[in-house]
């Protein structure tokens, strides 16, 4: 076939409205958290210490840590789902790590090294493993639908990004739940759950966002 | 120095934050392989046909994909021919491909580096499939060789392959509106089907030709 034929062919198409990238994201970000929410108010409650909590350091620092996470991946998306790569949004993701090491850093330090086992052991951990996934698959999957519809120039990437923003949204509402405080906990366990889903979507990226 | 000044002023529209400085900033380091060489004018031209196509403007479409194509074939020729390609399936793929996705592209910013970004990926692609095909047949490559004349006035035959893959319907509708030129409105004449469904059916089978191309000729 000639190229000018091809041509014609598209041009007759380009009538077809396009699906704006912007607003399809923001639904699948929507879409994806009233479907964790819901899986929250079915699964789990809020703390029942959440108000006594209120005043400990370690429970901002962990949530500050899970909000920033949540909230710079979603960020970095933007840079990722198109042809033409703008990596300097990337570089907020280190924010949430290294607000993590400063608290665990600080953990160490105050805390006599007998307790640090069970400070990381905790008493939730295969439960936080469990759950946070779990909070974190129906952002994870609306996004990564939105993401076909996207180009981006590494999928994997995107696909990476995209699972690092659902399972910070998961950890977000996960931490409401959750009654381990102690940074070292937190680095342990939120970061292999987050981690998994994060992998897993890097995966599905490569394999159904090329393009 | 006059025209130099029709160019800022021609420039001065584009909003801020789009500003070219800042997609050039990254060309060194991302675009080596692939460059559209163009003067600022003209991407001022591209940026406005394009804003049109995305409002539903079929002819300022067309115009812009008749006006990327040499550039295009430029950019595609040296490294098509270098991995053993066609060089016009892969400007074809690459059409197809920003066809597809002309929904990633920001308003307001240059068409160029766009295209090129898009251009790279499908070169990538290409080669990878190439890795394939060599193992895959030798049929292919004679098929490559007595088509070569056919290829020196803008014609492949990947499409053509791939056209036996569509439904029947498919077929009909992509040939009337693409051979024949027909429009949309014609082609439903034609074959007596309703408008709508003759858009549907084309947007399906460009879809579907793109999904072939992507997986490789060669690849069930």
């Amino acid at each position: 076939m000639k190229t000018e034929s091809l041509i014609r062919a598209l041009a007759a198409d380009a009538a077809r409205p396009v699906v704006a990238l912007g607003p399809l994201m923001l639904a699948a970000l929507g879409a994806g958290a009233a479907g964790s929410l819901d899986l929250f108010a079915g699964l789990l409650q809020p703390r029942p210490d959440f108000a006594a909590s209120l005043h400990a350091f370690d429970f901002w620092t962990k949530h500050t840590v899970v909000i920033l996470l949540a909230g710079s991946a979603t960020v970095a998306l933007r840079a990722v789902i198109r042809p033409l790569p703008r990596p300097p949004a990337l570089r907020w993701l280190w924010l949430a790590p290294l607000l993590l090491a400063a608290g665990v850093l600080g953990e160490l330090f105050t805390e006599p090294a007998s307790a640090w086992g069970s400070l990381l052991v905790g008493h939730a951990a295969l439960h936080c493993l469990g759950l946070i996934p779990l909070l974190s698959a129906p952002p994870a999957l609306c996004l990564m639908l939105a993401l076909r519809h996207a180009a981006p120039a590494r999928p994997g990437l995107a696909g990476a990004v995209a699972g690092l923003a659902a399972g910070g949204f998961g950890a977000c509402l996960y931490a409401l739940s959750c009654r381990e405080d102690s940074p070292l906990f937190v680095a342990a366990w939120y970061s292999l759950a987050v981690g998994a889903v994060t992998s897993v979507c890097y995966f599905a990226g490569r394999r159904w966002l090329r393009w | 120095m006059m025209k130099g000044l029709v160019r800022q002023l021609l420039r001065a529209p584009l909003p801020r934050r789009y500003g070219t400085a800042r997609v050039t900033k990254a060309a060194p380091r991302t675009m080596d392989a692939v460059t559209i060489v163009d003067t600022p004018n003209h991407e001022w031209h591209w940026t406005m046909l394009m804003e049109q196509s995305l409002d539903g403007d079929c002819a300022a479409y067309g115009r812009l994909l008749s006006a990327l194509t040499p550039a295009l074939r430029r950019t595609v020729k040296s490294r098509a021919n270098a991995a053993g390609l066609e060089a016009e399936d892969v400007v074809q793929e690459v059409l197809l491909a920003l066809h597809l996705k002309r929904n990633t592209w920001v308003r307001g910013t240059p068409v160029a580096p766009w295209v090129a970004a898009i251009a790279r990926n499908k070169i990538v692609d290409a080669w990878r499939r190439r890795g394939r095909r060599i193992e895959v047949s030798l049929d292919s490559v004679a098929d490559t060789l007595g088509h070569e004349e056919e290829h020196s006035d803008g014609a492949s035959h990947d499409i053509e392959r791939g056209l036996a893959t569509l439904t029947e319907r498919q077929r009909d509708v992509l040939l009337a509106v693409s051979l024949q030129g027909f429009t949309a409105q014609e082609a439903a004449l034609r074959l007596r089907m309703s408008e709508v469904s003759v858009r549907v059916t084309l947007h399906r089978a460009l879809k579907s030709l793109a999904t072939l191309f992507r997986k490789g000729p060669h690849e069930d």
